[in-house]
């Protein structure tokens, strides 16, 4: 069966907080069916608030997210096509890593023996296996983030939401869960926004970047590398976070020269 | 090794301390002279629970009835109705600063209220035991459920929970650390509010509780007789309060903080 994927719109999206303060102002782009892009900027610029629309956790003051089908039609939007994972794990401390991996088919109401068959399946292809019987005390915080992508992909979901999920980690861990999260994506096969801090991390995964200032898109663009030639060292490679990072340091104001 | 050692320091330091007051209580009583009447020596008192064994353990299972029966219907309420407090915003601004006050209406004063209501016996001792003991334990589960991770509330809303899913799956586990703290200090309240009921209620017979006994012996200035019976109705309270601490320990050391350390440092 051929999955029908949708397109994330975005339609002049604002937010706007008590005080008349502008979180989100007049934000519009789609994220292709099945693409992955990463949405940066500085702290405070908004990336987070556009995110927790696009779940359905905050609501836009005005403008719209839309989940639009292959034929142009809207898309059913359910708690199961749709998966977040956030900055934090977000894991429950008192269940084991299969039971947490578990939680979303379990409220969806799943049966016990298929969430678990399901869980197990997603934890042998992230290479956790011989964790799944731990809790998330007894992991380390990379693990534990690697355990929250695992839980995004139990679903099959068609729609992804990445916060930061790399924040709290460091810069070796980072790059292990780069590498997990583009193999999240390509297992997932979703509709995917990774909001980031990251310039190379935005460079390596996505393949378009949003960079965000104040509130407003400052630049959209589309990342030409290659898959194959998206090593990190690469001259390619350094020299487009090297243009997007000059992107980022206009929209901010800061002089890079 | 390391493990066996640290349990047997653990028991030992208790025991010593209470084998030194015990030992300088007696040796005060000895040498002061002071009447047995007004403070018996532990020998004395020793000799009387051996003496009136039949009398004091039947009294400790009635008090011990009393104050378990009282402890778990007030455990029932407060985590229920705790519960729907912390659920409620409304409920929690109108019936937490409520039972706030009602807290601190001081039993005595109420026990005699239980009676009008209950009439002599044991129901009154549970009832003294179950209003004392309620307090901490609806606290404590509110307080354990407003402060449940929002993050984990967020996870819990994201994928479309119902409010009695989301309490049973995450509010009631997230909170039963802080609802084990209340457990434990109900526990010790359940035992003094047993006996204040016992105190008012006056039943008596050749069962009668520990409070019966004390009330009896001090008519009958038997003060070694009172300080048997107080010594067992404190062993009556650290049995509740050992039982709850090791129903608190299964349920929540593997993943709470304290129950973490302990695995790691078993590593």
């Amino acid at each position: 069966m051929i999955r029908k994927l949708p397109t994330l719109d975005f339609q002049s999206v604002s937010r706007i907080f008590s005080g008349g303060v502008y979180a989100l102002k007049e934000v519009s782009f789609s994220i292709p069916a099945g693409g992955l892009t990463a949405v940066i900027g500085p702290s405070g610029c908004g990336k987070t608030t556009l995110l927790r629309i696009a779940a359905g956790l905050e609501r836009a003051t005005t403008g719209s997210v839309k989940l639009i089908g292959p034929d142009g039609g809207a898309y059913e939007r359910a708690s199961e096509n749709l998966s977040v994972c956030f900055q934090d794990a977000r894991l429950l401390p008192w269940r084991n890593v299969t039971d947490n991996v578990a939680l979303p088919l379990e409220l969806a109401g799943v049966s016990r023996n298929e969430r678990i068959a399901r869980a197990n399946q997603v934890i042998a292809a992230a290479g956790l296996s011989s964790a799944q019987a731990r809790l998330p005390a007894q992991l380390s915080g990379g693990m534990r983030m690697r355990v929250a992508l695992a839980r995004t992909l139990v679903t099959s979901p068609d729609v992804l939401l990445l916060d930061e999920p790399c924040s709290a980690v460091d810069e070796f861990t980072r790059m292990q869960l780069d590498e997990e999260i583009f193999r999240v994506w390509q297992v997932s096969g979703a509709t995917t926004m990774l909001i980031t801090h990251s310039v190379s991390e935005a460079v390596w995964l996505a393949d378009q970047i949003v960079v965000m200032n104040m509130g407003s898109i400052h630049e959209i663009r589309k990342v030409a590398l290659p898959r194959n030639a998206r090593n990190r060292t690469s001259a390619a490679f350094l020299l487009e976070v090297e243009t997007v990072m000059r992107s980022l340091a206009c929209a901010a104001g800061v002089v890079v020269e | 090794m390391m493990r066996v050692m640290k349990s047997i320091r653990m028991i030992a330091a208790p025991v010593i301390a209470v084998t030194f007051i015990l030992v300088a209580w007696q040796i005060a009583v000895m040498m002061s002279g002071v009447s047995a009447f007004l403070v018996p020596s532990p020998l004395a008192i020793g000799q009387t629970m051996w003496a009136s064994s039949d009398r004091l353990i039947g009294g400790a299972i009635q008090t011990a009835m009393a104050s378990t029966i009282g402890f778990v219907i007030a455990a029932v309420i407060g985590i229920l109705v705790g519960s729907m407090i912390a659920a409620v915003p409304f409920l929690r601004r109108s019936l937490y600063p409520l039972a706030t006050i009602l807290q601190m209406v001081p039993l005595v004063a109420v026990a005699p209220l239980l009676v009008i209501w209950l009439g002599f016996g044991l129901p009154t001792a549970i009832a003294a035991a179950t209003v004392v003991a309620v307090f901490p334990v609806l606290a404590a589960t509110i307080d354990g459920q407003v402060s449940v991770d929002p993050g984990l509330r967020e996870f819990f809303l994201l994928h479309g929970a119902s409010a009695w899913t989301r309490w049973r799956k995450l509010d009631l586990p997230a909170s039963i650390p802080a609802i084990v703290t209340g457990l434990r200090i109900a526990a010790g309240l359940a035992v003094i509010g047993a006996i204040v009921g016992e105190f008012v209620s006056g039943y008596g017979g050749p069962n009668a509780p520990l409070g019966i006994v004390i009330m009896t012996a001090m008519r009958e200035a038997r003060t070694d007789l009172v300080f048997a019976a107080i010594a067992l109705s404190a062993v009556v309270g650290f049995a509740l309060f050992g039982a709850v601490s090791c129903l608190g320990w299964l349920l929540v050391s593997r993943w709470h903080a304290s129950g973490v350390n302990s695995l790691e440092q078993s590593k």
